[in-house]
């Protein structure tokens, strides 16, 4: 773990340890806290790293490098309340901290006599680093690289080899810096040597080596993940205004405009970034947007308005974020099931699915084009500021992507497609230019409808410029022509084609990308969960195996159109059922309950901000499985 | 807008939908339909390749009865849309319409934003005073004290300029015209259209239902001693907002100068060209960017064949 000021740069210095175990053949798990502030407030980053497949944090690391005092201690010396208590008390017996001696910290006053604590001269180190090149009276300028003295320091401790790190180093800063590369290669191994001399550091318990032999692995970030699957899937537009933590995906699609013919577009506000995804969409391009609870609440009236004119997207990855209103903008939270499952005014049909893990992230980013386009309504991916944050090993990514499905599309050269069970307007207009007036007879109709009444509810969708396939499309409940009716026959009959394409889709979708059930089929517990706490809990639930207990875990993805029969059997024939959610009031739970009729009486939660750790599911489940009642509320202060 | 002439001479009957109009009898916006569907027949658009979008209002309905590709959207969200779909088919004439309330109230933050990126539309406001379709209440361009028939009270607010508004926001070309004068306000919807960037034309609209202040007598002085017509053309006048030189900074200052100038004169009201100039649009500058779109639109790219592997690798 490490530990700094905002804009100490201890994010590069983790990431470049996590990538020197990654290319080693390791497994990493890393994870960011940050404040919303850009300079001086406290933020850290855990890396967790290990032989077999990590997916989540554990409460306590092996090693803590503290770039500041608060690091260690917390921020109670400054502020009234204080936010947190340091990080001392959240290390392994008999760990290291290596801290900046200039900060004068007295490990007396820790209370933790089984550390070893290391004061490293970092400034001195920079220094002499830089006296090498004779820049030594520069030092100030390179301040910055106090990140890499750290990484250095605990390099030395763990025993990894120093090597695979400095190789990172060096890839990291190529042609013209790399004369900045060695330097921190220099500062990097000084701190090395220096801790190594220290006495302390003989038989320091907690060692790391590389792996048995490199993998194919990728280390990636959520938001990567989505963008890498919208490119994939051709998304040529994407909107974006920005708003933590959904705008670096907007950024790293920005940057890669030119090589993949990709348009992005910067919006005046996120009412501008749906509804210019909806025009896109209209006008057959696959259309996308991007952002955060607070965004969200301002792209609702779109979202439904997307849904009558029953629009081939957008695709809307929505990154949950703590709320209510501005909430925690950098924190946890699964705060918003609800809310994108009611987004608007009105009843209509739309997507709702929430992936699990970085592989999900991309299945189902991907496969969301497809059904906006077959299924002609905006699809939301419930994503959020942990998946989009977390730094992470995935075996690379297959690279049999699904097929492109482009839905019914009116090409302009037949138009057969009507089916005469739509009802007849029994008023004397039909509207549609060139068919006169008279009754509608929608089975001789021989021109393009944008809305007719195809036999499964999906009618053709045609675009402007296409030539015979002229439409209208409007806000209001509308015709087969796109022309607006108040009429009764007229708007039963939309409303059940809008609203059937839901069954349409949730039969033609694989049920694994549904729901899944993880571990045995026969268990004494059943985890209820959903969206990014996957990786947590099947930590926790091998941890838990390893004890002889018996745990299966539903993970239900899909939650609109909601696989309600097959997770109302598997709950059905569950011994007990307990939630385990991000939330303060149990989302999914109360989903399941409406299409299930289950009621789950036991759940977990927590909303501090932060997400679960491995050790705070495994001891609420231990606790629940031995016959506790479930501990509502779980929160993360050590 | 490039506008490529169809085969067959198209007549203004080609751009009517048959669809029955539900505008009270007498209302302007008859006018303005009429004045888009004369420039359209003027420039030769084809149907096909005409995209119209309007916001939500008694204006809103345009569309509707307009032989074209037609996009009713949301109360204030007209410019949104249409910019999404202008900039994913660069191929298409793209016309945005909707009323006071909608372009100056609730879509000001969008009429801003539109100016500010100059993207290639035309944007016609049909500017009534009021909210015709909620029934009379005051619209941003009722000044303060006035009081339609429809409304309790006189307006608390003041109101807004459209043509400074869109001299500050960036808008290339910007002019006003009169709903009930088709033949003029069509001579200028072509020329918005014609012009390469966001064009205003701002339409002085009458409401006979609601805005009994702003009738087409009151247009026309009757109640003036001596009548006399209360707008005047400002080419008559001598008037020219054109920048000869776009690259001249004084000359575009001056001439943005003088057409906020005419936009204060209430009496009689300049009609025509406020302002007009050729700059780069957004679509240039994207072209620029990513040259591929220069060639083809958006719409016809094939992105469905990407090589994503450099990224993925770039992740080792
Ligand atoms: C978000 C939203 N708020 C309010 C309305 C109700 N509404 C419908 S039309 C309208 C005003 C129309 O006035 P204007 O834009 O000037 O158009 P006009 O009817 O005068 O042509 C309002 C407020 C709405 N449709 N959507
Ligand atoms: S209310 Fe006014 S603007 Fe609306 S249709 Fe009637 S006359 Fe026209
Ligand atoms: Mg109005």
């Amino acid at each position: 773990m490490i530990g700094g000021p905002q804009g100490s740069g201890i994010n590069a210095s983790a990431e470049v340890f996590a990538k020197a175990c990654s290319r080693a053949g390791l497994r990493v798990y890393a994870n960011i806290e940050y404040h919303s502030n850009i300079m001086g407030k406290h933020s850290f980053y855990r890396v967790r790293v290990d032989d077999e497949d990590v997916r989540s944090y554990k409460d306590k690391a092996d090693i803590l490098v503290a770039l500041d005092q608060e690091t260690l201690t917390g921020d109670g010396d400054h502020r009234r309340w204080a936010t947190h208590y340091g990080h001392l008390g959240e290390i392994n017996e008999g760990g290291g901290v290596i801290f900046d001696s200039e900060i004068g910290f007295d490990p007396a006053t820790a209370k933790r006599p089984d550390l070893r604590f290391y004061a490293v001269p970092f400034m001195e180190i920079i220094k002499k680093a830089l006296e090498e090149v004779g820049k030594g009276e520069q030092a100030r300028r390179y301040e910055v690289m106090k990140n890499t003295v750290g990484l250095g320091a605990s390099l030395a401790l763990c025993d990894y080899p120093f090597d695979l790190v400095a190789e990172v180093i060096r890839s990291q800063f190529k042609g013209k810096r790399s004369e900045v590369g060695e330097l921190n290669v220099r500062a990097a191994k000084l701190a090395f040597e220096h801790v190594k001399q220290h006495e302390n550091a003989k038989e320091f318990p907690y060692t790391l080596k590389p792996g048995g032999e490199p993998k194919a692995r990728i280390l990636a970030k959520g938001y990567e993940i989505h963008a890498i699957a919208k490119l994939k899937a051709g998304c040529a537009f994407q909107t974006y205004y920005p708003i933590s933590p959904a705008t670096d995906e907007s950024v790293y699609l920005e940057r890669q405009q030119r090589e993949y013919n990709l348009l992005v577009v910067q919006c005046e506000d996120e009412i501008a970034s749906i509804n210019m995804a909806v025009g896109a969409a209209h006008m057959g391009v696959r259309a996308s947007t991007a952002t955060s609870g607070p965004g969200f609440a301002l792209m609702v009236e779109g979202i439904g308005f997307a849904s009558i004119t029953e629009c081939p997207g957008p695709v809307l990855v929505m990154y949950q974020r703590g709320g209510p209103s501005t909430g925690m903008p950098t924190r946890q939270e699964q705060g918003d099931l609800q809310f994108a499952l009611h987004p608007a005014q009105g009843e209509f049909p739309h997507v709702v699915i929430a992936p699990g893990d970085l592989r999900e992230c991309y299945q189902d980013t991907f496969s969301a084009f497809n059904w906006a386009e077959r299924y002609q309504m905006p699809v939301i991916v419930l994503s959020d500021k942990k998946l989009a944050s977390v730094y992470t090993t995935i075996d690379k990514l297959e690279l049999r992507w699904p097929d492109i499905d482009r839905g019914e599309v009116f090409t302009g050269t037949e138009w057969t497609a009507v089916d005469a069970k739509g009802p007849n307007d029994s008023g004397s207009q039909t509207g549609h230019n060139g068919n006169g007036n008279g009754k509608m007879d929608l089975a001789n109709v021989k021109e393009y409808l944008r809305y007719a009444f195809a036999k499964d509810g999906i009618s053709p969708r045609s675009r402007p410029g296409v030539t015979g396939g002229r439409h209208w499309i409007t806000s209001d409940e509308h015709d087969p022509d796109g022309h607006i009716t108040e009429g009764v026959e007229m708007r039963v009959a939309m409303m059940n084609k809008r609203m059937n394409k839901l069954k349409l889709l949730q039969k033609a979708m694989p049920q694994e990308q549904q729901y899944f059930l993880h571990g045995p089929k026969d268990a004494d517990l059943t985890v209820l969960a959903w969206g990014s706490t996957k990786g947590t809990i099947l930590d926790a639930l091998k941890a838990l195996e390893a004890q002889g207990k018996k745990i299966n875990f539903l993970q239900c993805r899909l939650m609109r159109p909601f696989p309600a029969e097959a997770v109302g059997a598997i709950l059905r024939s569950a011994k007990r059922i307990v939630s385990i959610e991000e939330n303060y009031s149990g989302q999914l739970a109360q989903l399941v309950q409406e299409q299930t009729g289950v009621m789950i009486d036991q759940r977990i939660n927590k909303f501090d901000g932060r997400p679960f750790s491995e050790d705070e599911v495994a001891n609420a489940l231990a606790k629940v499985y031995d016959g506790a009642k479930a501990e509502p509320v779980v929160t993360h202060v050590h | 807008m490039s506008i490529n002439a169809p085969a067959k001479p198209l007549t203004l009957k080609d751009y009517k939908s048959d669809l029955h109009n539900d505008w009270c009898p007498g209302c302007g916006d008859f006018g303005i339909l009429t004045g888009i569907q004369m420039a359209l027949q003027q420039l030769q658009i084809e149907p096909d390749k005409l995209a119209v979008y309007s916001g939500i209002g008694c204006s809103g309905k345009t569309p509707h009865y307009i032989n074209g590709y037609g996009f009713h959207t949301l109360h204030g969200r007209v410019l949104t849309v249409a910019t999404g779909g202008r900039l994913s088919n660069t191929d298409l004439t793209v016309l945005a319409l909707g009323g006071d309330g909608d372009g100056y109230g609730i879509g000001a933050g969008y009429f801003v934003g539109a100016g500010r990126r100059n993207a290639d539309f035309a944007y016609i406001v049909h500017n009534n005073n009021v909210y015709g379709l909620t029934k009379g209440q005051a619209s941003p361009t009722l000044s303060k004290g006035k009081k339609t028939k429809s409304m309790p009270e006189q307006a608390i607010q003041d109101g807004i300029n459209p043509v400074a508004m869109a001299i500050a926001s960036g808008y290339t070309f910007i002019a006003r015209a009169y709903a009930l004068e088709p033949k003029y306000l069509a001579s200028i919807i072509a020329r918005a259209i014609r012009h390469k960037g966001s064009a205003l034309v701002d339409v002085l609209q009458t409401c006979p239902t609601y805005n009994d202040l702003y009738t087409k007598e009151w247009y026309e002085g009757a109640d003036l001693p001596e009548k006399r017509s209360r707008l005047y053309k400002l080419e008559e006048k001598g008037y020219d907002g054109k920048v000869q030189d776009p690259t001249d900074e004084q000359e575009m200052i001056a001439k943005k100068a003088a057409a906020v100038a005419r936009s204060y004169e209430a009496d009689p009201i300049p009609i025509g060209v406020y302002y007009e100039v050729e700059l780069p649009t957004y679509e240039d500058a994207v072209f620029q960017r990513i040259p591929a779109l220069g060639e083809k639109p958006l719409v016809e790219q094939d992105v469905f064949h990407r090589d994503v592997t450099p990224l993925l690798e770039g992740m080792r």
